[in-house]
């Protein structure tokens, strides 16, 4: 068994997503399965092989300006925050 | 009312220039049609009143001699497009009433091209599904059912409520994305026209994102030609996204009418897997046969690693997926679920804020990202990319189309494949190739399964070669003569 219960602890703690340990042996199981599925890939012979990031590169990615264009809207930014004040997000203490 | 919502977006084009219904007329019908099916789930929202403002607005364009090439068509958008001032969710929990400041570039084309919108439309969560049950606002009803049989069936997803949307006639077109199939597999399964342009003909920007390097808007129609259309006026350069393909957008609808004499069209023989329905599989060969009647020369062609494909994208698209909605923090926008101190606020909010398919996905790119075994899945399924992508680029030396189904079954009860992951995802076993080689793709509707449900047939191009992909879909289309409507609505 690649995942297993220890798994998926782990890697939910990376994702910063909380699972309710009544949950943990069926994801376990689930994402046992498909990466065991996607370790089919194992058969494809990749020697040599440039790493495909995007479709993009082929036509070639732009530079841009290196300078500020947009912005100063501090209303906006703000509007969808659960909550803010004197144009700041407030959010928990971050250093102790 | 009802004839104006059977109307094609050519149609009403043409209805709308000589005066024969007002853009406002048409906007009337749409939401009466819209508001009586609200059985089936297929809108979020209904913007009755902006429906009706952009009507009018529409309508004095119209008679100061200004209208766009949209102009007062009544359109559906799917809710993964930011549009400003109207809530925009992805139909998660965690996005709860955000109300976007901004309008996407694919809507706001739209927008100057004089369309009408109706409303935000149904789909699984985040864009991640088939079916449109992974929605936080509950599963879109497909308007079709099978002939005496009337469970509730999907509509395919994840632009499952766009699809349902123009199946009923409640909207003349509808705007979807596609990351490896979203567009194409509910199309087929509602039986409409969907297509997937290149990576980079629409603007990625105000999408809310999933997997960015396969992300695409598209036209949802009930023609190709109204797919031309539509797709004339999202498409574009956009110098907000980075990806977007600084080319000009041609006029599309001048492919059409060309028909397919002289064209060479692939078979990949390794499309024909197992578990694809028969009656699938004969409606290929008749697709084949019409395309060759209509003077095409049909070529048989290979693409082995076709199988390895689907195990590709559900490693690309779960890590993109991880990166992308890790901004889901609680802390700037949406949810937020109390909790002492950071992390546990982070926690708790993206605990209760995502489902259990964007869960697993975020969990899965998580995985395959970390310490360890970045090299192994992700670098590993980016080289496999590469080589499907080559495949490709060597078929479409020898052939300027390719001729697939879109789906291996017509459309599912509802529940039948929820509780199965890896069996869900193989709905887009033959969509995902061309999403990973970021090549236009379309589906349409080209016959009826023996209970009478809709069955796609998929052609794919070369990158920035939708004329061609247009003209055959054209072909098939006439030859096809797919008139069926869902019984649900008519």
């Amino acid at each position: 068994m690649t995942v297993d219960k220890s798994t998926v602890v782990r890697i939910a703690q990376l994702a910063r997503i909380r699972v309710p340990e009544a949950d943990l042996e069926a994801l376990a199981g689930e994402l046992d399965q498909i990466i065991g599925w996607v370790e089919q890939l194992d058969e494809v012979d990749t020697e040599g092989v440039t790493p495909m990031a995007s479709t993009a590169d082929a036509a070639g990615l732009r530079w841009r300006e290196d300078k500020v264009d947009d912005g100063g809207q501090p209303d906006k930014v703000l509007a969808n925050a659960p909550e803010s004040r004197d144009g700041f997000f407030v959010v928990p203490k971050v250093i102790e | 009312m009802a004839a104006l919502t059977a109307l094609t977006i050519a149609e009403a084009r043409d209805g709308l220039a000589s005066g024969a219904y007002s853009a406002r007329d048409l906007a009337s019908a749409h939401i009466e049609a819209m508001e009586a099916a609200r059985a089936l789930n297929a809108f979020v929202l209904e913007t009755p009143e902006r429906a009706l403002a952009d009507a009018d607005a529409s309508d004095a364009r119209r008679k100061s001699g200004a209208a766009g090439p949209l102009d007062g068509v009544p359109l559906a958008i799917k809710d993964l497009f930011c549009t400003e001032g109207v809530r925009t969710t992805a139909c998660s929990h965690i996005l709860d009433e955000f109300v976007p400041p901004y309008e996407s570039t694919v809507t706001a084309n739209l927008r100057a091209a004089g369309a009408v919108m109706l409303g935000k439309t149904n789909m699984d969560q985040f864009a991640m599904g088939s079916s449109n049950e992974t929605s936080h606002f509950g599963p879109v009803v497909n308007p079709w059912r099978r002939s005496g049989d009337n469970r509730p069936l999907v509509p395919g997803g994840s632009s499952g409520g766009s699809a349902a949307a123009v199946a009923a006639r409640l909207c003349l077109g509808a705007a979807g994305t596609d990351t490896g199939g979203s567009i194409r597999q509910p199309a087929a399964f509602c039986g409409v026209v969907g297509m997937k342009p290149t990576y980079g003909r629409c603007s990625r920007w105000g999408i809310v994102a999933f997997a960015s390097s396969l992300d695409q808007a598209g036209p949802m129609t009930r023609t190709v030609r109204d797919a031309t259309i539509m797709l004339g006026a999202m498409a574009g350069f956009d110098k907000k996204d980075s990806t977007s393909a600084d080319i000009a957008t041609p006029n599309f609808e001048a492919a059409l009418g060309q028909g397919v004499k002289g064209l060479k069209v692939g078979i990949p023989v390794e499309y024909r897997i197992d578990g694809i329905d028969d009656e699938i599989a004969a409606l290929w060969d008749q697709g084949a046969d019409w395309l060759r009647d209509a003077g095409a020369e049909i070529v048989d062609i290979s693409l082995p690693r076709t199988k390895y494909a689907l195990p590709t994208y559900y490693i690309i698209a779960p890590a993109e997926a991880s990166s992308n909605l890790a901004r889901y923090d609680g802390m700037r926008y949406g949810l937020r679920e109390d909790a002492d101190g950071l992390e546990d606020m982070y926690e708790a909010t993206r605990g209760a804020g995502f489902g259990p398919e964007v869960r697993r996905r975020i969990l899965i790119g998580a995985y395959v990202l970390s310490a360890g075994y970045y090299d192994a899945y992700y670098l590993k399924a980016q080289k496999v990319r590469k080589l499907i992508a080559d495949e490709f680029a060597a078929a479409f030396g020898k052939v300027d189309a390719i001729l697939t189904p879109t789906v291996p079954t017509a459309a599912f009860a509802q529940g039948d494949k929820i509780d199965d992951p890896l069996e869900m995802y193989l709905n887009d076993v033959l969509t995902v190739p061309a999403s990973l080689a970021g090549l236009p793709a379309i589906s349409l509707p080209a016959g009826l399964s023996g209970d009478g449900l809709p069955l796609g047939l998929h052609v794919i191009t070369r990158a920035f070669d939708e004329d061609t992909l247009f003209r055959v879909a054209e072909s098939l289309e006439t030859a096809a003569g797919f008139t069926a409507a869902p019984g649900a609505i008519v």
